[in-house]
């Protein structure tokens, strides 16, 4: 009973969260360019909006297009609920761990990317080659900086596992280990999120699209769908690099006290990674596709020296 | 003893096969007769493989098989036993498995032969290469193992160039009867090797024989054998002929080839490595590993580059041949290090991904038939839109396509985890700097696993979506009801082997019992999930069948949402953005050559396109005419490593020409200075 109870909460709370992450990212985003910048609900009011609207659907498209968005947002909650949000336990980790999470992500993206080439657009196409290309780079730096966090944590891909080890008798941010694969798992995050250099999600040219570009063709309830799903995405992957890294304030007994308190800490973590984000974006420019190569086999040398490090320094 | 025993299925199963060939070729000149005989006796054939194999593996019968002579044979150190141990009933399975699926599959698809090729000797070589497979998995004599591997090799090699009237069939033919060759000649040294010390041929003396042989026998050995096991596995750099020869054939051939005779290399090394060669030296593991690991990146990479959609999954094949050995290899290492239950570990993530790779990639073989069938092409460009107009087969490649990128919750995403956790738990097995390799190579898969997954996006995407790209796929047919009939048992094997590996779990138990003598299936399996180790909180678990119930039950989220909000929300059918042109064109569509770009400009340094663009213009090469664009890859192998080989094969056989003059004189001194080379010799 607690268990499907942890499930319902998990789910609320990756969906009503979501959104506003990704709001307050544009919104602090305006701030620092000198825009006045949407207010941080405006997502919220977005998807209400899309839910309501008609629906308008290409006549080359098959059941694939319809299927996908239910799809990724079902194999993306899937995922978050693998994920320890504000305890320490998450509510279907035993149902998998890293690697589980890692391959639902990709069962979405799989789907997303027939979604994109289902309705016979060249930028449909586009965006899917592109993104498929930069999941398929990033993946390896992804899987290697997973790889040498649960080294530290006895070798265990379970993701409550690992953030148990890394709470330990010390606390191991310190660990020169964890500081490189922090940094090539936050270059990954800005690729899989679609953020700045990687891909840009304010564009409005068809030609630098690349996740905006696959779902061009998806409106109304649908486009809805879609948009929730990656904020989610985006929520689960920065809780992977503050719960996993900073493993402060976790809730390990469910009584409302603790998971409250939990709760305030895990905003303070996430708001600050959004802040480190929201900085990234505003400094740097869009790199060129053939540029993003480089800035993720940086993330793989960097996860390399993570693992390297745990040889030596153990 | 009950009259009912495993080896009587195994018999029943032979005598089917040889009725299949009897059958076949006595109703030549009656195709719906050989059509229906050959593959009807072939499927009976196939059941009763199956039976003989789950009685075995399940009645434990397997572990205390004995060897029965099949026919009594008066030719010294020859005898034709048999024996279907735990290792031979599992491979016994994979082959029957597939062999009923495509002998059902086969009923429809050679009608598209009727008229054209005689289906009677189709039939034939393929049962003959179903009964050849068969005896090389349950051979137990080195003598009969090699007829049997040469038996396969020849009818696979009629059944490859079973379409010669077209040149390029006749050529990968003969690659593939060359390779085949070399690596059967690697094959005989080896076991001559063996045989030196053992003083007997068959299998039972070849036990354990390892520790008596001396190191650099051993080790010779073990080259040789993976060498030659290596040549059918298809392991890079000795895969050349697969990608030619794979595709040309017919596609139930192709589904076969894939799907079990480059499994016959896997069985071989398996069988050597485990059974005959003792504790394993570490650097065997680690070659096993890099060859395993080098394959599944270079063979993803190169199935990019394809647009002929069997040419594709004939090198998806390497990928997943590399995967299989980055098992088996951590396994050799592991048990180096003296780690059994490690290393039983990573020998199940081996041999579950054989039987899964045996599935997924005769499904999508059948797949491509099916619509090579239905569109007379195997090039992508000239497919689209197929998912209208067959939509059953476009769902069975659909889920071949989802088991094959290793996405939860289906087969191939069980074998890679269960190779993650091996690779992840092999790090603490040793305090040297190789154990470095582990986490490596595991970051390696999941590079191959990412890019087979946009190599199947592309696949299925260029093929079954979006709009027809020609005039054919514009008319194309779904596949009749008995090709449907064997796509759908194979997509239901990928299915129940992705939700219920712990039930599959069980029939491995036998088999690593005699391999490693440990059985660790009832370790692995907690409830419905897979779980590492005895503690729940430590290790990993996963659990596909969870997975996939959870999945469900989400269902009402996204519909809650809609009878909240959008009820009242219409849905129009409208026409694709086409920036206010008039109407998309196929033309305008993406192809598969220019979705694989972006990964043609990355790995530029392996890939070397060769890339031609011819513009005709009056004023300024921006306003051009006509423009023709040319674009190819050559594969490094040949163009590095084959060819100049090739060159300096044929001059010197070209120097050799001199001794072969065709005098009779020259032809007596040979003679002459041979015997006398020998009795000196002899001195």
């Amino acid at each position: 009973m607690n268990r499907v109870l942890a499930i319902i909460l998990q789910t609320l709370l990756l969906l009503a969260l979501a959104p506003l992450i990704s709001g307050c990212i544009r919104n602090w985003k305006a701030k620092l360019q000198n825009r006045c910048g949407p207010p941080v609900w405006q997502p919220y009011f977005d998807l209400v909006k899309f839910l309501r609207k008609d629906m308008v659907i290409s006549e080359h498209a098959s059941w694939i297009f319809r299927a996908t968005p239910y799809v990724l947002l079902i194999s993306t909650l899937l995922a978050g609920l693998m994920m320890p949000l504000i305890s320490v336990s998450a509510p279907l980790s035993l149902f998998g761990g890293a690697l589980a999470f890692v391959g639902l992500l990709a069962l979405g993206r799989f789907f997303l990317a027939l979604g994109g080439l289902d309705v016979a657009s060249t930028f449909g196409g586009m965006g899917s080659s592109r993104e498929m290309t930069i999941a398929a780079i990033a993946e390896p730096a992804l899987m290697l900086a997973v790889f040498t966090v649960a080294i530290t944590a006895d070798k265990s891909t379970n993701l409550s596992q690992m953030l148990l080890a890394a709470q330990g008798p010390t606390w191991k941010l310190l660990n020169p280990a964890h500081v490189l694969a922090f940094a090539a798992l936050f270059i990954v995050l800005l690729a899989e999120t679609g953020r700045i250099p990687v891909d840009n999600p304010a564009t409005h040219l068809e030609l630098t699209m690349i996740h905006e570009a696959m779902i061009l063709e998806y409106s109304g309830r649908y486009l809805a769908l879609i948009e929730w799903s990656a904020s989610v995405k985006q929520l689960v992957l920065m809780a992977l690099l503050v719960n996993i890294f900073f493993p402060v304030g976790m809730a390990a007994e469910l009584t409302p006290a603790a998971l409250g308190l939990s709760f305030l800490w895990f905003m303070a973590k996430l708001l600050a990674l959004a802040g480190a984000i929201v900085l990234v974006e505003t400094t740097n420019a869009k790199l060129r596709l053939f540029r993003v190569p480089d800035l993720l086999s940086a993330a793989f040398v960097l996860a390399a020296m993570a693992l390297l490090s745990t040889f030596l320094f153990q | 003893m009950d009259v009912f025993s495993p080896e009587l299925f195994l018999k029943i199963a032979f005598c089917a096969y040889g009725a299949g060939i009897v059958g076949s070729l006595l109703s030549l000149r009656h195709e719906r007769a050989a059509n229906l005989v050959g593959f009807a006796s072939a499927s009976l054939a196939a059941l009763s493989g199956i039976g003989s194999a789950l009685f075995a593996l399940i009645s434990g019968s397997a572990r205390e098989a004995v060897a029965f002579e099949l026919w009594p044979s008066s030719i010294p150190y020859v005898s034709l036993t048999l024996k279907l141990d735990p290792l031979s009933a599992f491979f016994v399975l994979i082959v029957s498995l597939l062999a009923l699926a495509l002998s059902v599959y086969s009923f429809g698809y050679v009608r598209g032969f009727y008229g054209r090729k005689n289906v009677a000797v189709l039939g034939a070589f393929y049962n003959a290469l179903l009964l050849a497979t068969t005896l090389v998995f349950t051979a137990a004599n080195a003598f009969f193992f090699l007829i049997a591997w040469e038996i396969m090799a020849l009818t696979a090699y009629c059944l490859i160039s079973f379409e010669h009237e077209k040149a390029e069939t006749r050529k990968a033919g003969v690659l593939y009867f060359i390779m085949s060759h070399i690596g059967t000649g690697c094959l005989i040294l080896g076991f001559l090797l063996l045989f030196q010390v053992s003083g007997d041929y068959s299998f039972e003396g070849f036990r354990a024989l390892g520790e008596k042989l001396s190191p650099a026998r051993r080790d010779a050995a073990f080259l040789l054998f993976l060498f030659g096991f290596g040549v059918k596995a298809g392991i890079v750099p000795l895969h050349i002929w697969l990608p030619e020869a794979h595709p040309v054939a017919p596609s139930n051939v192709s589904a076969l080839l894939s799907g079990v005779l480059i499994k016959t290399g896997i069985y071989g090394l398996t069988r050597v490595l485990f059974d005959f060669m003792g504790t394993p030296p570490n650097w065997w593991g680690v070659t096993v590993l890099t060859v395993g690991t080098v394959s599944a990146l270079l063979g993803v990479l190169y199935a990019l580059m394809e647009h002929d959609l069997k040419r594709l999954l004939a090198y998806h094949s390497i990928e997943n041949i590399g995967i299989i050995l980055m098992g088996l290899g951590a396994s050799l290492m592991f048990l180096h290090t003296n780690h059994p239950v490690l290393a039983t570990l990573a020998l199940i993530a081996g041999l579950y991904h054989t039987i899964n790779h045996a599935v997924f990639k005769s499904l999508l073989f059948l797949g491509a038939g099916a619509v090579l069938h239905a569109t007379g092409t195997r090039n992508m460009e000239e497919m689209g839109g197929l998912i209208k107009r067959m939509p059953a087969t476009a769902f069975c490649f659909l889920i071949g396509a989802v088991s094959i990128s290793a996405l939860p919750p289906l087969n191939g995403f069980v074998s890679e985890w269960l190779t993650y956790q091996s690779l992840l738990q092999g790090f603490g097995t040793t305090g040297s700097l190789v154990r470095l390799m582990f986490p490596l190579s595991g970051a390696m898969l999941a590079l191959t696993g990412a890019l087979a997954a946009a190599c199947f996006v592309k696949a299925f995407g260029i093929t079954f979506l979006a709009q027809p790209r020609s005039e054919e796929a514009a008319h194309a047919h779904e596949a009749s009801p008995t090709m449907l009939l064997g796509m759908g048992l194979l997509t239901a094997a990928c299915v129940f082997l992705g939700l219920f590996p712990t039930l599959f779990l069980k029939l491995l138990d036998p088999v690593t019992q005699q391999l490693t003598g440990q059985q660790i299936g009832t370790q692995l399996s907690l409830a419905n999930r897979l779980a590492l180790g005895n503690t729940q909180a430590l290790g990993g678990t996963v659990s596909t069948l969870g997975i996939a119930l959870m999945a469900v039950c989400l269902l009402p989220v996204p519909l809650v949402l809609w009878l909240f909000f959008g009820r009242r929300a219409q849905v129009r059918i409208g026409p694709t953005w086409d920036c206010g042109l008039r109407g998309l064109t196929p033309q305008m569509e993406y192809t598969a050559t220019g979705f694989s770009k972006p990964i043609r400009m990355i790995f530029k340094a392996l890939f070397r396109p060769h890339r031609e663009v011819q513009r005709e213009y009056d004023y300024s090469p921006y306003f051009a005419k006509t423009l023709r664009f040319e674009s190819h890859i050559e594969e490094a192998f040949v163009t590095r490593l084959y060819r100049p080989l090739n060159r300096t094969i044929l001059r010197l056989s070209r120097r050799m020409r001199a001794l072969q003059a065709g005098s009779i004189q020259a032809y007596l001194i040979y003679i002459f200075i041979t015997l006398l080379l020998l009795l000196i010799f002899a001195l």
